[in-house]
């Protein structure tokens, strides 16, 4: 009885211990492999059309209404303390500093993540990637690396392109909509953002998310059972596990960068 | 060939697009266009007590900017702050030049304003300014005021006839 549970906590602990191991070496195996990618550019930049341009039409659009509802929401508080006009620092200061990032990451996850689990996954299934062994092509630099590339490349873009939207967004409502004085909104925003503190950090952000979620995404391709179950699973997993790593990780991030 | 030539001119464009994000951030929303790269000089001032002071807060002169705090040390020989300032080189000021802590509307954000003194010789490199004026801080001032209306009470009610129902008299 004892034994038994003994036995099974070992396993367990076993198991967890030696996927964390295979991810770590997947990890280290696809950074020593980043410089191939650079150097066959055509194949990463094949892929930061696809993960980038792609998931441009979704970005835009979520930071558009982002940055409505930031500004609507921001100017019923801001109003009764008689600063409308900070609204646009407000919208600023959130998108750059946390939304942005966080947001696109989320969607980045959801929009790109899958499809490069969904795609390694059937690839694995389908043994593409034992072929490729076989024809002593590493799929490792092939396969993963350009889409790890990709990824790290078109996150910190993506991350921009929302917060600008966003800010674009967040002027719409204030200043047409609202009728807060577009001089006001601009200059209470640049008194109230600092480039190196708030936007500098943010794109600091936005890459870190970018290696998280494309790593998840290929890990969990990388590791699925060969089957569509297993294919099923990884791509549910990929969305589970990178949106709450990322959600942890901007906790931590802020705590470092903005605890002053 | 011809789609991927395709591909990349639309990844260019990608890239393109969110270059110039960062940049419409860094510019627009930020104020990467006000960040003052011009040679400053250094000079201290002590204060009593800097209220919210921080450093990076505006030095201005006449409501003009013309430096930034830069740092703000507690020296525990003299039991006050040492407030470090970058003054910008284009700008001189006298000797005994005040520097006083103020505010920015009723609840913005604390800066130092620069009075100009009528000394000859103007501030350098290392200087320390002499005078200076603290910042008002609010539980002081309602202290200040809430014993000036017991005082009045004080002298009202020893005047006064009816029964004193504080305990001002001795």
């Amino acid at each position: 009885m004892i034994i038994n549970f003994l036995s099974r906590l070992g396993a367990a602990t076993r198991n967890e211990l030696s996927e964390i191991g295979a991810g770590a070496t997947l990890f280290l195996q696809l950074l020593a492999r980043l410089g191939t990618a650079l150097r066959r550019f055509r194949l990463t930049s094949d892929q930061v059309f696809f993960l980038g341009n792609h998931s441009l039409s979704i970005i835009g659009v979520s930071g558009l209404f982002v940055g409505f509802v930031l500004a609507l929401q921001g100017y019923y508080t801001l109003q009764r303390y008689g600063s409308a006009e900070a609204v646009g620092l407000l919208v600023a200061l959130s998108l750059v500093r946390e939304l942005g990032p966080v947001v696109t990451a989320l969607l980045f996850a959801g929009r790109a993540g899958t499809s490069l689990t969904a795609e390694i996954g059937l690839m694995k299934a389908g043994e593409q990637l034992t072929a490729m062994e076989m024809m002593a092509v590493d799929p490792l630099r092939r396969v993963l690396a350009p889409r790890f590339l990709g990824g790290i490349i078109a996150m910190p873009l993506l991350a921009g392109v929302f917060s600008a939207v966003g800010i674009i967004g967040g002027w719409l409502v204030a200043v047409p909509l609202i009728g807060i004085d577009a001089g006001a909104f601009w200059s209470q925003m640049q008194g109230g953002v600092d480039v190196f503190a708030d936007v500098g950090n943010g794109v600091v952000k936005s890459f870190v998310f970018g290696v998280t979620v494309t790593f998840v995404a290929l890990l969990q391709g990388w590791s699925c059972k060969p089957t569509p179950e297993g294919v099923s699973q990884a791509t549910t997993r990929t969305v589970v596990v990178s949106s709450l790593a990322v959600l942890a990780l901007d906790f931590v991030l802020t705590a470092m960068m903005f605890s002053i | 060939m011809e789609n991927s030539n395709k591909h990349d001119a639309w990844v260019g464009f990608f890239v393109l697009l969110g270059a110039a994000a960062l940049l419409f951030l860094a510019l627009k929303a930020g104020n990467l266009l006000s960040l003052n790269f011009d040679a400053t000089y250094t000079v201290q001032a002590r204060f009593d007590n800097i209220g919210g002071l921080k450093p990076h807060a505006a030095v201005k002169s006449a409501g003009v900017v013309v430096g930034r705090v830069e740092s703000i040390v507690f020296d525990d020989k003299i039991f006050q702050a040492r407030v470090t300032i970058n003054l910008n080189k284009t700008v001189a000021f006298p000797k005994d030049s005040t520097a006083k802590i103020l505010t920015a509307g009723l609840l913005g954000e604390q800066y130092i304003g620069l009075e100009p003194g009528a000394d000859e010789k103007n501030l350098v490199a290392g200087d320390t300014i002499k005078q200076t004026q603290s910042a008002v801080v609010l539980e002081n001032l309602i202290g200040q005021f809430l014993n000036s209306k017991a005082a009045d009470m004080g002298t009202s009610a020893s005047s006064g006839t009816t029964t004193g129902n504080s305990g001002s008299k001795p």
